[in-house]
């Protein structure tokens, strides 16, 4: 191709994704840049009255976040939902994909839509039935726990018990997602392969281990992403199931980012945390990224 | 496009389907500016307002009024989110702890020398809880204070007709109480959580809170550090359990089983009461003031006021609607309706609640009330506060520990507004 038409070519790509990358930067780039400045600043009520009572403050929001217990016990909660939600999530979407993905299964995509309609269902409605179901005395779920002899659990109402409660919720309402995701995955997975082991005498998991996982390696990376992402972002469904509580125990980054900024009206201080919410973000996924290049999935 | 014209293309139902999120944007460009009067209401106050409008005789060449309802857990952001954004009505219903936020911010119109009147006939601490800067901003619509509920039988079976008074008497009282109780019972409960019950040792112990016109924590002052004091050895000596609500799956049933015989609450409680325990248990409860550490304690004044905010008065018609629902017959009306307790002293016995031996304790409480401090930072201070009495309980810190953690904490929140008064930005 002659230089000219190189530059043509060029230009025609950039005039055709010139309005996407527009509308990122107006609706993202530039309020991310904003709200970096704004957590520089005092911003509160007062400034909300009349902006000359704004003051720059430097790291003065940064500094009292990192003295705060309350963020460090939001942060702390974070991690533990990131830490056991993740693995139980992608776990659970793998399981969900290769059930409807095997051949013995009869009426698939019956089972597909009734898997996948928890995601797709409004989370007040679904988190309301859950209260139902979680709870201590008249709650299903203590019910099936006490035909195993397991004396009740009062699963909104003690902070030990609060956290999985809601992870178990939460792993419910997405897992269908993923496992759409999944699912396409395995089928692009030749058939013969897993034949091929199986006469070779391999068991379930080995080729599980050895033929499945290897070939949609860059899918369980794609998920777990996300996943990540989703978890350290988890907000609606603490504030509807149990706003945070009991003794904290539920207060996650964002949901403490949500009082600093809509409760209390501290939006510099609500903006420095969105600003380290990113940050983490960002480090666990870039950690992702390498150990996924590292092992060949990329 | 082939074919009919009335056939719809896949490609046209996508685009249909893909605008339908902006369908409510639409909407809301219509929603305002039709020269209605709205007006902004909370829970059972909104749902009863259509009604109450119907008997105040509204002339009917003044704008129509539109009643929006929202969620009292909800409201306080929805206000100062209509702040920023410029949208707020003209009336509106305003919890009074919220009244010094939205004069600092200046949402709110002063009351106008015309409608000072709607003031007399009031309790003297609700109409101050309202007065910042010598200022008044809002109406008192109904009031509402905290005081003690107890079991009547089980202080009976103690020795005792009622809760003294005084504080050494009520905690002899309640030892005697808890004695007979049995075990895995208590006598009182003080959740952990709730920082309304230290607020009331507080304000009864004559506790000032805070210092220097607002800008300092008073939580070192001898009066706060009696209460804190006091509160202390209530969970120290095993009187009250050392719990939040979180862990109390329901209330009225505990309190019927006896798991406790005392709680600090509103009126509210009372319609939950009559409506959830037994009808055996209805004669065995009653209401009283609360304790003092000599005689009879105080409370914070609480409830809802009518504001007019800044800027849209509607030319007089805003106050004249706020008159109207203030009239006697409209406020005996509204008691009626929704069983707060009415704003105005001359409708308490119109309503004959003056003779309820359950709600007129709550009169005496009233005219024993002291205005919490009204700075726009007082609920997060408060919110500091408790979490640090509990912590104190839990055994972290000393009465005196606590006390200086408290002040700490609240003069890093108070920060902004020494700032702000030094520059004679505030009131």
């Amino acid at each position: 191709m002659s230089a000219a038409g190189r530059v043509s070519e060029a230009r025609a790509g950039w005039a055709m994704s010139s309005p996407a990358l527009a509308a990122i930067i107006l609706f993202f780039v530039l309020p991310a840049i904003a709200s970096l400045a704004l957590s520089f600043t005092d911003f509160d009520i007062y400034a909300l009255a009349d902006i000359g009572n704004l003051r720059f403050v430097g790291f003065q929001n940064y500094e009292r976040l990192i003295g705060n217990p309350l963020f460090w016990k939001a942060v702390t909660n974070t991690l533990l939902f990131v830490g056991f939600g993740v693995p139980f999530i992608v776990a659970l979407s793998l399981f969900a994909a290769m059930l409807v993905n095997s051949r013995w299964l009869k009426w698939r995509p019956v089972w597909r839509v009734a898997l996948f309609a928890p995601y797709v269902t409004t989370l007040v409605a679904t988190a309301v039935v859950w209260r139902y179901l979680l709870h201590t005395r008249y709650g299903l779920v203590n019910y099936l726990l006490s035909l195993f002899g397991i004396a009740p659990i009062d699963w909104l109402g003690d902070p030990h018990a609060s956290l999985p409660a809601i992870l178990i919720f939460v792993g419910w309402k997405t897992f269908g997602y993923n496992m759409i995701i999944f699912l396409a995955a395995l089928q692009t997975v030749p058939r013969e392969l897993d034949e091929a082991a199986r006469i070779d005498g391999a068991g379930w998991f080995t080729r599980l281990r050895h033929v499945i996982l290897p070939a949609i390696a860059p899918t369980v990376l794609l998920v777990s992403v996300l996943t990540v992402a989703g978890m350290f972002q988890l907000f609606a469904e603490p504030y509807v199931m149990t706003q945070g509580g009991p003794a904290q125990s539920t207060v996650t980054i964002l949901y403490f980012m949500y009082e600093e900024g809509f409760k209390w009206w501290n939006l510099g201080s609500g903006a420095a945390v969105a600003f380290l919410l990113f940050l983490c973000i960002l480090a666990v996924t870039l950690v992702q990224l390498r150990l996924a290049k590292r092992s060949g999935a990329i | 496009m082939r074919g009919r014209p009335m056939e719809v293309t896949r490609r046209q139902m996508t685009g249909a389907l893909a605008a339908l999120p902006l369908l409510p944007a639409l909407a809301a460009c219509s929603a305002r500016g039709d020269g209605a009067l709205t007006v902004w209401a909370m829970g059972n106050e909104a749902a009863s307002l259509p009604e109450l409008l119907k008997v105040i005789g509204w002339p009917a060449n003044a704008p129509a009024i539109e009643v929006q309802p929202l969620p009292w857990t909800a409201a306080h952001e929805k206000l100062l989110t209509g702040f920023a954004g410029g949208s707020l009505p003209t009336v509106g219903q305003v919890g009074n702890s919220w009244i010094a936020e939205l004069a600092a911010i200046g949402a709110i119109a002063p009351v106008p020398d015309r409608a000072l009147g709607m003031l007399d006939d009031q309790f003297a601490a609700v109409v101050d809880t309202n007065r910042i800067g010598g200022v008044a901003w809002a109406i008192p619509w109904y009031v509402d204070t905290r005081l003690q509920f107890y079991r009547k039988d089980l202080f009976t079976r103690a020795g005792y007709d009622a809760p003294p008074a005084d504080w050494a008497g009520w905690k002899t009282a309640l030892h005697k109480v808890k004695r007979q109780a049995g075990a895995g019972n208590y006598a009182l409960l003080y959740p952990l959580n709730e920082y309304e019950q230290l607020t009331t040792l507080a304000l009864s112990a004559g506790a000032r809170m805070l210092r220097d016109d607002g800008a300092r924590g008073a939580f070192s002052d001898p009066e706060f550090k009696a209460a804190l004091a006091f509160y202390k050895s209530l969970f120290d000596e095993g009187l009250a359990p050392v719990a939040s609500m979180a862990q109390i799956s329901n209330v009225w049933d505990e309190f019927a089983k006896g798991y406790f015989s005392l709680f600090l609450s509103g009126p509210w409680t009372i319609g939950d009461l009559n409506s959830r325990l037994a009808p055996d248990m209805q004669n065995h409860w009653a209401t009283a003031p609360n304790p003092g550490p000599d005689s009879i304690g105080s409370a914070a004044p609480g409830g809802s006021s009518l504001v007019v905010f800044a800027g849209n008065d509607h030319g007089d018609a805003a106050w004249d609607l706020v008159s109207r629902l203030m009239a006697p017959a409209a406020q005996l009306k509204f008691q009626q309706i929704t069983g707060d307790l009415p704003a105005r002293r001359s409708v308490w016995a119109k309503a004959g609640l003056a003779g309820d031996p359950i709600v007129a304790p709550f009169a005496t409480q009233l005219d024993h009330a002291t205005p919490l401090p009204k700075v726009p930072e007082w609920e997060r201070i408060v919110t500091e506060m408790q979490i640090v009495a509990e912590r104190m309980v839990r055994g972290q810190y000393s009465v005196d520990e606590a006390a200086k953690e408290i002040d700490v904490r609240a003069d890093r929140l108070l920060e902004k507004r020494r700032w702000m008064l030094e520059k004679g930005r505030t009131r």
